[in-house]
């Protein structure tokens, strides 16, 4: 259970999923926000109206997937490096997986690194392909990495080798 | 003796923003902070915060502290003390202050207490042990000074405190083995919780540390699970090898001069400990005596900067200043604060408050 383990349940995670259609058009993001606290940056970070107003400052995102373009300027806006942006349309057989990332090192584009799942377990190899701060001096940086498709919803993190 | 209009003592989120709101309304302010820098707490806070725009959304704590600190600097109005201890209240009034060795004394028309808070603690065989640390000394050791407490640490207390120094040791490249809180569930943001734990770290709640080992420092800890009541359950135990024990277990308001000036206390279990009895704009039941921030009850950092705004407002409009803005300015900000309190997160600080105001009718 989240408030007992910190890792979400399955329940809570298929919530917040946007729909097959919509993740098969393109890059979506995906808020794994669930608990209500005073917090609004993903909604006036959003350039695109894809998070719905706020009418309370508690209130938890609300989305509008279809105006999602994937651009992830709410990543390093959300405080709880909770959101995430995946591309099932990247290949085949791979999705690409945007994730925020505020540790030393930072990997290179082009490293092979552990993709971790939710409760910090390796679940596979991902290969790093872009890096960038998440805003200009901004020392949150958004990773986007090349997973298997059946992880891209598994992967959360990554284990970098020192 | 020093006289000044408005003395704050802290300067730390609220002191910080109390001292700009009372300054803004032609106020002027002595504002005292223990510490070489402005900032309190701010000054370790290595994420970003919650809230919104208003209260630094997004920013890390440590870039709020530059940023007020600046404009405090900047203020005309506003007179800085570092490096400065308040050392008691006298009936007359005057407050005893020292700075590097030296003794002062400084009359207020008017005093802000912004004190904040102390790291509570717990008793367990050999809790004395060196490197058994509060998790804010921690933090205050290599966020400020720069030095890693150890490489294998357990951190005792699941809430804000304990989840985010769990990161940031994480971030500093420290192993943290396990978080261990007593209570059923975790008191953090699960936010916080579900990002160090996907970095690896397992979180265990109703568990509890039954004893510390060591011959010279910290060597392990004996872990076990707990019942309802508390109590360890036979069979759990398992033993941790740290060279660290961080403790974060809640904080105590630090109220000490408020009971020297003879402000009403209340002791409120939701918000800390004792707190004194206070209006919405966070005057104490001592005429022109006001808190703000942790000081007032325990909270978080955003709660703190719109409480020291009130105080510092009022404060000024007491003295004479503001008399046309006040109205509108303490409006919007009382707004902000309820905003931030009318959450399922807020439901202690508001069961807290409750519990205050019955005690403030009932003194009254």
């Amino acid at each position: 259970m989240l408030s007992k383990s910190g890792v979400p349940e399955k329940k809570q995670i298929e919530e917040v999923m946007p729909s097959k259609e919509r993740l098969a058009s393109g890059p979506v993001v995906i808020v794994e926000c669930f608990q209500e606290i005073p917090c609004d940056p993903c909604y006036t970070s959003c350039k695109q109206g894809c998070f719905l107003p706020f009418e309370d400052i508690n209130d938890l995102p609300r989305m509008d997937f279809e105006k999602c373009n994937g651009c992830g300027i709410c990543i390093g806006a959300c405080p709880g490096l909770a959101i995430f942006i995946v591309d099932e349309t990247y290949s085949e057989n791979q999705a690409l997986l945007s994730i925020p990332w505020e540790f030393k090192p930072v990997p290179a584009e082009g490293d092979i690194v552990e993709g971790l799942n939710r409760k910090g377990e390796t679940v596979g190899q991902v290969r790093v392909k872009k890096v960038r701060p998440s805003a200009k001096k901004s020392t949150t940086h958004v990773l986007t990495l090349e997973v298997p498709k059946d992880l891209a919803h598994e992967v959360r993190s990554i284990k970098v080798k020192q | 003796m020093d006289k000044t209009e408005i003395l704050i003592v802290g300067s730390g989120p609220a002191g910080l923003k109390g001292a700009l709101a009372a300054a803004g309304q032609g106020a002027r302010v002595t504002l005292v902070e223990r510490d070489p820098f402005l900032g309190g707490q701010l000054v370790k806070q290595t994420h970003m915060f919650f809230g919104s725009k208003e209260h630094y959304a997004s920013e890390r704590g440590f870039k709020i502290a530059e940023k007020l600190g600046k404009a405090v600097k900047e203020d005309p109005n506003i007179n800085i003390y570092e490096n400065t201890t308040v050392l008691g209240y006298y009936e007359d009034g005057v407050l005893s202050l020292e700075k590097e060795g030296k003794f002062s004394t400084i009359k207020p028309e008017a005093l802000i207490m912004a004190t904040g808070a102390q790291e509570n603690t717990l008793m367990f065989p050999n809790c004395d042990l060196p490197s058994i640390y509060g998790a804010g000394a921690v933090q205050t050791l290599m966020n400020v000074h720069g030095i890693l407490p150890g490489k294998k640490v357990a951190m005792l207390g699941a809430g804000n405190i304990g989840v985010i120094v769990s990161y940031q040791l994480l971030q500093a490249g420290v192993e943290v083995l396990a978080i261990i809180e007593a209570l059923p569930n975790i008191g953090a943001y699960h936010v916080h919780a579900s990002k160090v734990r996907r970095m690896g770290v397992p979180i265990w709640t109703s568990h509890t540390v039954l004893s510390a080992h060591g011959r010279e420092t910290l060597e392990k800890i004996t872990v076990a699970e707990i019942d309802a009541d508390f109590k360890p359950l036979a069979g759990t135990e398992k033993e941790l090898e740290v060279d660290v024990l961080c403790i974060a277990v809640g904080l105590t308001p630090l109220t000490e001069i408020l009971f020297q000036a003879g402000c009403r206390m209340a002791y409120i279990p939701e918000l800390g400990g004792h707190v004194p009895l206070c209006d919405e704009t966070l005057e104490t039941s001592v005429k022109n005596i006001f808190v703000a921030g942790d000081v007032s009850g325990i909270e978080e950092a955003s709660a703190a900067m719109v409480e020291g705004t009130l105080a510092g407002l009022k404060a000024a409009y007491n003295l004479g200043y503001g008399r046309d803005s006040y109205g509108e300015l303490v409006k919007a900000a009382r707004l902000e604060l309820d905003a931030l309190r009318r959450g399922p997160a807020g439901e202690k600080i508001r069961s807290g408050l409750e519990r205050l105001n019955l005690a403030g009718k009932e003194a009254s």
